[in-house]
């Protein structure tokens, strides 16, 4: 198990490595040539009319923090999914939780449920509400 | 040394670095294979002057891409700048580490190396790194890409490549939720995070997942395509309004690792699709292609079954993008959070359903669920009156406020 996060670790290093040493050497052996009108931004060969540190729509916040709420939720499920599989398929129908409690595959479902069921009036409040409209 | 590559940690350190090469030249024959396929669905040559049939022409664009000069603008911010182009490939070259590309191998069979060892004492995986959190570190890996994209576009200080960034940073984000919630319906069928074993199994019972959720398939091919960023989900990069989206102002070798990362990633959620559902290196029939033959020739042909429904899924990625307009951003949006959102919200509620009851091995209980989702769906999407959108709902809007007849509103 530790050896293979080592060997992770060796090629996540290698890997980055590799990319500087790719952007070094690009930079290096390239030409290079500085130029006024070359270090404005590129709008279509226009004059530059004002810069980018304005407002802009609100919807991407609210896109992120809809995906913060379920994403948080679905992070939540992949254990559960894991300790549910095993509780259905053992043969006991109930997994033994570190401390030494029994949680029958029932207890799981309806804990499951009730989380979900919460999820899912999170989903029909935010279309109601207009979340999810982009006009 | 010998013995070295033999030990999983040896054998594991070459495997990365062979599969690191070949999926790097695969990226750059991928990019003529899409040009060769844009070019037969327009019914054209496409390149055929570098080589034969045009067979050098990535390599030359390779060449061109680390030769051209490697400009950094006085207007960006600098270390943000040249850090998200390396975030990119990073990301694209660690993700395929957990991939299994072909069951075990037998050391012994190995030529020269293996020689010195009895049939069966070693056994390999033919997988750079086997963890338990297996589909988690992929999920987790493939997210960080959107640091690359976000921070392109943020530190380029371009109008372009800043609505570009956002655009695409606000659909990977809305598209990852269907993403995890149809892996968890595998989770649930197959009972563990490990990519190899969730493949074993499939080679085992002859049963490939899609056979049981075909719904959750389509879904997870939808979002990793929006994943990936390719048509009709490129509005990150849309040419007719944003040039070139979030990288409009990178060039030569910054831009070539994006497009790397681009394609790196259309390979590896390809090769995740075909292990969650298409059963990864099994085919039916074939007695090398089961989890018994472990000897280096079976291994083999296990990787090139693997490679070859990589190749076939990337082909219909190409075939879309070649054949469809692309979206509108409120109809990607809608897409996302009222379908594909609750019906793998349903799908994963069935599945645990089912689950409880032992029935998530069984086909037909599988795809009846997977009916009923789709019917509750398609119910749900024809309720109502035809979707009006953009500037007619607004006009809509606007006459219900001011209590005025539509056609007065839009005269």
């Amino acid at each position: 198990m530790l050896e293979s996060y080592l060997t992770l670790a060796i090629c996540i290093l290698s890997v980055v490595v590799a990319a500087g040493g790719a952007l070094i050497v690009a930079h290096v052996i390239g030409p290079g040539r500085r130029g006024r009108v070359k270090d404005q931004p590129y709008e279509s060969g226009m004059p530059v009319v004002h810069d980018i540190q304005r407002r802009f729509n609100i919807r991407f916040y609210i896109i992120a923090m809809l995906f913060l709420l379920f994403d948080v939720e679905i992070v939540f499920l992949w254990p559960w999914a894991e300790a549910f599989y095993q509780s259905c398929t053992n043969g006991t129908g109930s997994i033994i939780v570190d401390d030494g409690t029994v949680a029958t595959k029932g207890f799981l479902l309806f804990g499951m449920g009730m989380f979900f069921l919460i999820l899912l009036l999170g989903l029909v409040y935010e279309w109601k509400k207009g979340a999810f409209e982009w006009d | 040394m010998k013995d070295f590559l033999v030990t999983q940690f040896g054998f594991s350190l070459v495997l990365a670095a062979l599969v690191f090469a070949v999926i790097q030249g695969a990226v750059a024959y991928c990019i003529y294979y899409e040009r060769k396929i844009a070019a037969w669905t327009q019914d054209r040559y496409g390149p055929n002057r570098a080589g034969p049939l045009g067979l050098l022409q990535p390599i030359a664009d390779g060449l061109k891409f680390v030769f051209k000069e490697d400009y950094i603008p006085g207007h960006v911010d600098k270390i943000l700048f040249v850090l998200a182009p390396g975030i990119m490939f990073v990301v694209c070259g660690i993700g395929f580490l957990i991939l299994p590309w072909g069951g075990q191998l037998d050391a012994s069979t190995l030529p020269w190396l293996g020689s010195h060892l009895q049939p069966g004492e070693r056994m390999l995986s033919v997988q750079v790194v086997s963890l338990n959190v297996g589909i988690l570190y992929l999920l987790a890996v493939m997210s960080m890409s959107v640091y690359g994209v976000v921070l392109g576009g943020w530190s380029s200080n371009n109008k372009y490549s800043f609505y570009g960034a956002m655009r695409a940073c606000a659909q990977m984000l809305a598209y990852e939720i269907p993403m995890g919630l149809t892996i968890l319906v595998v989770v649930l069928t197959m009972g563990t995070l490990r990519l190899e074993e969730i493949a074993a199994e499939q080679a085992a019972s002859g049963v490939w997942n899609v056979a049981r959720h075909p719904l959750a398939a389509l879904i997870l091919f939808i979002t990793a395509l929006a994943e990936a960023n390719r048509a009709p989900f490129d509005l990150a990069e849309a040419e007719q309004e944003l040039v070139g989206g979030y990288h409009t102002e990178y060039g030569a070798l910054k831009f070539g690792l994006f497009f790397l990362g681009e394609y790196a990633s259309m390979i590896t959620t390809s090769a995740l699709v075909v292990v969650l559902f298409l059963g990864g290196w099994h085919v039916w029939g074939v007695s090398a292609l089961t989890m018994e033959a472990t000897s280096i020739w079976a291994v083999l042909a296990k990787m090139t079954v693997m490679a070859g429904k990589v190749a076939i899924l990337i082909f219909v990625y190409m075939w879309v993008r070649w054949s469809l307009p692309r979206f509108r951003f409120d109809q990607l949006m809608r897409l996302a959070w009222k379908s594909l959102v609750p019906m793998s919200l349903g799908l994963f509620a069935a599945a645990a359903g089912l689950l409880y009851f032992g029935l998530h091995r069984s086909i037909a209980a599988c795809l009846a669920v997977n009916a009923v989702v789709l019917a509750g769906a398609v119910a749900v999407a024809s309720r109502g009156r035809t979707p009006i959108t953009g500037r007619q709902a607004n006009l809509v809007r606007q006459a219900a406020r001011n209590d005025v007849p539509l056609a007065e509103v839009r005269t």
